[in-house]
C-alpha cells in the first residue's frame, strides 16, 4: 500500500544536543528512570535525529550519563507512519490516523516494543484501555507485561455492573465506564490511548480508577497534541508519549 | 479442514471459565457472552492469544481484519505475533480517511461496517476477527468488505460460538475457527 504520509507539523520546539557537557545536567536531578524524547515534534527530529545522535552520543562517552536528547530511533519511523487528515471530523481538525501505523508491521511493533519496554520493570497489574483506539494498543502491551487489560467504554456497552465517570466535551458531556470489581485497591496501572487532545478523557478515567483505589503510574500515548494542553488536565499523574505534533 | 474448535487443548477448559455470562443483556433473554473476565486473566487471555497464533503463524496471513470493539482486543496481538497488517473494520463515521462499507442486517434495521480504501490489497491473504459469532451478520459483511478490494479470505477466528443461531453458514463458505461453544 502507498503509505500516506503527511509529515507532523514542525515544532519550533526543537532543541539539539546541547554541546555543554551533561554533568551540569546530572547535578539538577536524579537519573532519569527511562525517559525518551518526549513532546517534541519527531517529524523535525528526524531530519536531524542522525546528527543529534552523533553528538549526544560523544557527549555521553565523555560522562557516562544517559543521554535525554538522543531520540529512540525506532520513533521516527513510528511518526512517519502515522497519517494526518484535514477537517476531519470537521474544518480545521488535522486529524492524527494511527491506522496506517498498524499498516507497518515494523512501526506497530516498535510502537508497543517503546511502551513494554519502559513498564516491564514497574510492577503494573493493570493496563486501562479506552475505547475504541486504546484497545488496539493496550491489550498487547499488557500481555507482554503480564498485566490484565482493563477495557474503559462509552455506556451501555459493559455487560456487568459498572462505575462512571462524566467529562466535559466541546458541547455537552459524556461518560465512561469500567466493570466494577475489574481492579482492586492498590494495584498499579497505566492508562492507555492512542492520542491525547485536551485531555477530558484521560482524566475522567484517572478520576474512575483512582475512586476504586487505584494507583495510575502513568498516561500513554502514541500522540500527543500538546498545543491542547491536555497534561495539565492529569494532576500528579505523569504523561508519556512517542510522538508530539505541535 | 472445515475450521473446528481447537480439540481438547488444555487451555481451552481455563479460557471457557474465564468467560461471564450476564443475563439479560442487553435485553431480556439474552445470555451474553463477557470477555472482559477472560482480559482480567492474563494467563487465560495469552492462552487465547496463542491458541490463534499457533494456527496462523505459517499460513502466510499478510492481514488480520478486527472488527469494533471487541475484535480490536484479539486482532492486534495475533497480527503482531504473526506479522500481520492490523486492519479495524468499524463503525459508520469512525475511520477518518476514505473508507469503502457493506451493509447488513441487525435484528430492527441495518447496519454499516466500513473499513479504509488502500488498508487491503489485492491478494492479501486475511483473518476476521471477533470475540464472537452469533448470526453472522457482521462476519459476512467484514468477508465481503475484504473480498471486493481482492483480498482472500483464509479463516473468521472467534473466541466464542453461539451454534445455535448458526452463524457458520453465513460466511460464504469460509471456514471458521473458534475456542468456545455456548449452547
Amino acid at each position: 500500500m502507498q503509505t500516506i504520509i503527511s509529515p507532523l507539523l514542525v515544532s519550533h520546539r526543537l532543541s539539539l544536543a546541547p554541546s555543554v557537557p551533561r554533568l551540569l545536567n546530572n547535578h539538577h536531578r536524579a537519573p532519569p528512570s527511562i525517559r525518551l524524547s518526549s513532546h517534541r515534534s519527531t517529524n523535525s527530529l528526524r531530519l536531524f535525529s542522525s546528527a543529534v545522535a552523533a553528538a549526544a552520543a560523544s557527549a555521553s562517552r565523555d560522562s557516562e550519563m544517559a543521554t535525554e536528547d538522543v531520540q529512540d530511533p525506532r520513533i521516527a519511523k513510528i511518526a512517519s507512519s502515522i497519517r494526518v487528515i484535514p477537517d476531519f471530523p470537521k474544518p480545521g481538525i488535522m486529524f492524527q490516523d494511527i491506522t496506517t501505523l498498524l499498516l507497518d508491521t515494523e512501526a506497530f511493533k516498535d510502537t508497543i516494543a517503546l511502551f513494554v519496554e519502559r513498564y516491564k520493570d514497574k510492577d503494573i497489574s493493570v493496563v486501562a484501555g479506552v475505547e475504541a483506539r486504546g484497545f488496539i494498543f493496550g491489550p498487547p502491551i499488557a500481555l507482554a507485561i503480564g498485566a490484565k487489560f482493563v477495557p474503559m467504554r462509552k455506556p451501555k456497552k459493559l455487560p456487568g455492573k459498572v462505575i462512571s465517570e462524566e467529562y466535559s466535551l466541546e458541547y455537552g458531556t459524556d461518560k465512561i465506564e469500567m466493570h466494577v470489581g475489574a481492579v482492586e485497591p492498590g494495584e498499579r496501572a497505566i492508562i492507555i490511548d492512542d492520542l491525547i487532545a485536551t485531555g477530558g478523557t484521560l482524566a475522567a478515567a484517572i478520576r474512575l480508577l483512582e475512586r476504586v483505589g487505584v494507583k495510575i503510574v502513568e498516561c500513554a500515548c502514541v500522540i500527543e497534541l500538546p498545543e491542547l494542553k491536555g497534561k495539565d488536565k492529569l494532576g500528579e499523574t505523569p504523561l508519556f508519549v512517542l510522538v508530539s505534533s505541535a | 479442514m472445515s475450521g473446528n474448535k481447537e480439540e481438547e487443548d488444555p487451555r481451552i477448559n481455563g479460557i471457557k471459565t474465564k468467560i461471564r455470562v450476564v443475563p439479560d443483556f442487553p435485553k431480556k433473554g439474552i445470555m451474553f457472552q463477557d470477555i472482559t473476565t477472560v482480559l482480567l486473566d492474563p494467563k487465560a487471555f495469552k492462552d487465547t492469544i496463542d491458541l490463534f497464533v499457533e494456527r496462523y503463524r505459517d499460513k502466510n496471513i499478510s492481514v488480520v481484519a478486527g472488527i469494533e470493539a471487541r475484535g480490536f482486543i484479539f486482532g492486534p496481538p495475533i497480527a503482531l505475533a504473526i506479522g500481520a497488517k492490523f486492519v479495524p473494520l468499524r463503525k459508520p463515521k469512525k475511520l477518518p480517511g476514505e473508507t469503502i462499507f457493506e451493509e447488513y442486517e441487525l435484528e430492527y434495521g441495518n447496519d454499516r461496517l466500513e473499513m479504509h480504501i488502500g488498508a487491503v490489497e489485492a491478494g492479501d491473504r486475511a483473518l476476521v476477527v471477533d470475540d464472537l459469532i452469533a448470526t453472522g451478520g457482521t462476519l459476512c459483511a467484514a468477508i465481503n468488505l475484504l473480498e471486493r478490494v481482492g483480498a482472500e479470505v483464509v479463516e473468521c477466528a472467534c473466541v466464542i460460538e453461539l451454534p445455535d443461531l448458526k452463524g457458520r453458514q453465513r460466511l460464504k463458505g469460509k471456514p471458521l475457527c473458534m475456542l468456545v461453544e455456548y449452547r
